[in-house]
């Protein structure tokens, strides 16, 4: 893959965890480089991860900055964000 | 191109554009030559739509610099990224939902609807792993910087799209083991001699398609289903009349079924809409409801080229602005012909149309089988008893499916389309009503 010119590293929270990504990063993608498996649990139990990745489905929903139900699909990463999927909501 | 400005709750513009895309920009652009103030509206973060996706790696193309430059030098556009349409209001007026500024209210002389299409997602068992998504999905995912290096993919569904993901994929480093297509090898062979007339597809198709060798392309053929603990392993593959079945591992499936306009806004206008789905329009692009425009996928889908075409006439329509119609007329009549030997081609066959087995969820936000859902007279039934299309999607996904296999009419998404504060929900009530 080609780099573009703009290389300017983000830092932010996923789950607790300090994650560093690429200028223009989703956060759709930063859950996949953060290795988290899937963004919620479904009402039957399964994991459920993005699936339309253009914002539709609401699979990849997540709580960015205390702001719940927003789609990891698209938002941009932001320094310094602090993300948490739907399982994880109601650790500290 | 201006911010939207400060913490203004209402503003008004002669002409909103909804989408960012090829017809949106296109739009805005010829609205804003004629000297139309616009406002530019999409969900994204960024502009370019799908075809013109940004992100790490993925530098702005050509198209899309210059006409969001073109548009910068006018100063009559506003940009407003990450703002969705929460509901219309009555006196054209619209609710928004924007990141940046919260709840806000936009009032309008004319509105152009450019809200593009989305992937008709098809379930099979196992569609709800992670590691399965759509085709234009995976290729969206990717260019947002989603590392799919080593992996193995298997690409499946119909259509060109299939062949763009796998050249997005392969070029992220990923092993694309096999692309699997429904629709028959000769209606396929057939396309690819009919893009002789349009050299430029042509010329990207070999592009896309070099090196297919060590590849499996199979046509006829469809994702069976999807395996795996808590993630996708492996792959069934049913291959043409034969039922043979194919078991391949693989780290993600990509799979997409063409594309359908996306018309929840233009219903909830009261524009009519064609069998297809699409927003009904005139030669200038004019829905049934006067004010309103409608250009792009969302009219009926046929590429970027044509979603561009329409959103110049739809733009000079709006605000009056000149134009030679005759030359836009005739390429916009040519990219609909390309538009129309795409859909031949690549029409759903029986294999694609027919439900998989009942245990299969149809509704993923509720998690409603298919099995409990098809002994229903209609989708509005099916609703009420089962919760399915009641979830967060408000039946976007599972309503294009049941809609294919059942021919049900899905109702249309009522507003708020998508989860606003309260907040936002009171600016409705904050703006004044409009002067008549």
């Amino acid at each position: 893959m080609h780099r573009s010119g703009d290389a300017s590293v983000i830092r932010l929270t996923i789950d607790g965890r300090s994650i560093d990504v690429e200028s223009g990063t989703t956060v759709a993608a930063a859950l996949v480089l953060a290795g988290v498996r899937s963004t919620r649990t479904s009402v039957s139990g399964e994991p459920r991860a993005a699936l339309c990745g253009m914002g539709v489905c609401q699979e990849c929903r997540v709580t960015i900055d205390g702001r719940a139900h927003t789609l990891a699909c698209q938002a941009l990463c932001r320094d310094g964000q602090i993300v948490r999927t739907d399982d994880s909501a109601g650790t500290p | 191109m201006g911010q939207s400005g400060g913490h203004t709750m209402k503003q008004h513009f002669d002409i909103v554009v909804v989408g960012a895309g090829p017809a949106g920009l296109n739009a805005a652009h010829a609205a804003a030559r004629a000297g139309a103030t616009v406002a530019l509206l999409d969900d994204n973060p960024r502009a370019g739509g799908q075809i013109w996706r940004q992100g790490p790696g993925h530098a702005p193309q050509a198209p899309l610099q210059r006409l969001l430059s073109a548009i910068g030098d006018r100063g009559n556009t506003t940009l407003w990224p990450s703002t969705r349409v929460v509901a219309p209001l009555d006196s054209r007026r619209l609710l928004l939902e924007s990141a940046e500024h919260g709840g806000a209210c936009v009032t309008y002389e004319h509105l152009i609807l450019a809200t593009g299409a989305r992937e008709r997602l098809l379930p099979f068992p196992g569609w709800t792993l992670p590691g399965v998504s759509g085709a234009g999905a995976l290729q969206a995912l990717i260019k947002g910087g989603m590392p799919v290096r080593g992996e193995r993919i298997v690409i499946g569904g119909s259509g060109p799209l299939l062949i763009a993901a796998l050249a997005t994929a392969r070029a992220a480093g990923a092993r694309v083991v096999a692309v699997v297509e429904q629709a028959p090898a000769f209606d396929v062979a057939r396309f690819g001699v009919s893009l002789l007339a349009e050299p430029g597809k042509l010329r990207q198709a070999v592009g896309m398609t070099r090196g297919f060798a060590g590849l499996h392309y199979w046509t006829g053929s469809m994702v069976e289903a999807a395996h795996g603990d808590g993630r996708v392993e492996r792959v069934t593959i049913s291959r043409g009349h034969a039922e043979r079945r194919v078991t391949l591992e693989c780290e993600r499936i990509a799979c997409g079924y063409g594309l359908v306009p996306n018309v929840t806004l233009a219903q909830a206008l009261g524009c009519t809409i064609g069998a297809a789905g699409e927003i009904v329009v005139d030669g200038g692009q004019r829905t049934s409801v006067e004010g309103v425009f409608a250009a792009g996928e969302c009219t009926g889908v046929g590429g970027a080229e044509l979603a561009g075409v329409e959103g110049e006439i739809a733009g000079l329509a709006a605000s009056g602005g000149a134009a030679d119609r005759a030359a836009l007329d005739a390429q916009r009549a040519r990219w609909r012909r390309f538009g129309r030997r795409v859909d031949a081609a690549f029409a759903l066959r029986d294999a694609a149309r027919t439900p998989p087995a009942d245990s299969t969820l149809l509704c993923r936000c509720e998690d409603v089988s298919l099995g409990e859902v098809r002994e229903f007279a209609n989708w509005r039934d099916a609703k009420l008893q089962t919760r399915c299309g009641m979830g967060a999607c408000q039946g976007r996904i599972c309503g294009t499916a049941a809609s294919l296999y059942f021919g049900w009419q899905a109702a249309a998404p009522r507003p708020p389309f998508s989860p606003a504060p309260i907040s936002t929900l009171m600016a409705a009530n904050a703006a004044p009503p409009p002067a008549e």
